[in-house]
């Protein structure tokens, strides 16, 4: 290395973010949170598997049934967004590589929370 | 942007092979890699075939009758040759340990060395240690006190001093933190199951008084979680420590402090 610069100042670096714990407790939580929902979701839909289509709507459209499917999803969306970040700040070194694809991952995870929950609300709500 | 080609000296060539003196009957072959830094050239794994029948049982014994009877251009650091002062930590048969303690009928055919993981080689066994020792000294690895000065020695008791067993024993050789694939990638800013193992040593000493601040200084995305209880640190840790848990044992802090 020829910056003349002292290990200990590369250590200390811009300092301490003073976060980290949040994220990591929500990723834990969320994850938590995953396991019912998901049994939830699986087994709804084996058990509706093969009907038809006007069952579906009625089965979603039970306030109990799209209340979970809403939480489902925005759960898992808020989840996958946590986890992709684990994973860009693991891998992706270059700092403007970093805010563009954490951009991208935020936008996209937003977009699919949104279009679940909008497909959810209109069907229980009778769309 | 992404890499596609191999930093230098990533390629590492085949060496010579020094035979071992003749008449020997017990022999066991020792490739070890190689690198000179004034020579130009590639790494290389050479090969010395070492008589066992006047060698000692453990892989430095082996390094060192290497040295002094075939090779004396081989380097490698090496101090107390009993597994306390963590000198002799680098790659033997695909696991970081130390060489003093790892027996050479351990290892199943060809005995393989090379330096620690993920280091800067200075040369032959010898990494740069310069970045792990700036992140243990960032950890403030002293007692940090701000009651008056008592004048006889700090007191603890018997279940306070037990909570330090499993973290004093470290001897920072950095054989976890450089088997660990998140401090591969992210050495320079992530502190690694070592300096995170000697920084809760600190945190749980019940006479220190700075815990509040030694856990400022971590709560960060990399200085701590970038760990991922991949493991890998309390697999290779030679004096049977485990650094994962030290480092849940901060999270878990993390956690309750914030209520």
């Amino acid at each position: 290395m020829s910056d003349f610069k002292a290990p200990l100042a590369k250590v200390r670096g811009l300092g301490s973010a003073k976060e980290g714990t949040h994220h990591w407790w929500v990723q834990r939580m969320s994850g938590v949170a995953n396991i019912p929902l998901t049994l939830f979701v699986v087994t709804s839909f084996i058990g509706n598997a093969g009907k038809p289509y006007a069952d579906w709507v009625a089965w979603l459209q039970q306030p109990l049934v799209a209340v979970l499917m809403l939480l489902f999803v925005l759960n898992v969306t808020w989840h996958l967004r946590l986890g992709l970040q684990v994973f860009v700040e693991d891998y992706v070194h270059t700092k403007m590589n970093k805010i563009i694809v954490m951009t991208a991952i935020t936008f996209g995870t937003v977009l699919l929370a949104a279009l679940g929950a909008f497909s959810i609300l209109k069907i229980a709500f009778g769309g | 942007m992404a890499e596609f080609s191999l930093p230098a000296n990533s390629k590492i060539g085949k060496g010579k092979t020094v035979k071992a003196a003749e008449g020997a009957k017990n022999i066991r072959k020792f490739q070890v890699y190689r690198w000179n830094p004034d020579d130009g050239e590639n790494p290389r794994m050479d090969t010395y075939e070492v008589d066992m029948d006047s060698c000692g049982p453990m892989v430095l014994d082996a390094l060192i009758k290497i040295k002094n009877e075939m090779d004396s251009t081989l380097t490698f650091r090496r101090s107390c040759r009993e597994g306390v002062c963590g000198s002799c930590a680098m790659n033997i048969d695909g696991k970081n340990t130390l060489a003093c303690t790892r027996a050479i009928e351990d290892v199943k055919g060809d005995v393989k060395i090379t330096p620690l993981p993920h280091l800067e080689v200075v040369k032959d066994l010898v990494p740069d240690l310069t970045n792990f020792y700036a992140q243990y000294a960032s950890i403030k690895p002293w007692m940090q006190t701000q009651s008056t000065t008592p004048e006889k020695e700090r007191l603890q008791s018997v279940e306070d001093r037990e909570k330090l067993d499993g973290l004093y024993e470290c001897i920072l050789c950095a054989c976890c933190s450089t088997s660990c694939p998140s401090y591969w990638w992210n050495g320079d800013k992530y502190l690694g199951p070592a300096i995170l193992l000697q920084a809760y040593r600190w945190i749980i000493d019940s006479r220190d008084e700075a815990t509040g601040d030694r856990l400022d200084n971590l709560e960060d995305p990399f200085r701590l979680y970038r760990c991922h209880t991949i493991m890998n640190c309390a697999n290779a840790c030679p004096k049977g420590l485990n650094p994962a848990k030290a480092i849940a044992e901060i999270k878990k802090m993390m956690v309750e402090r914030k209520g």
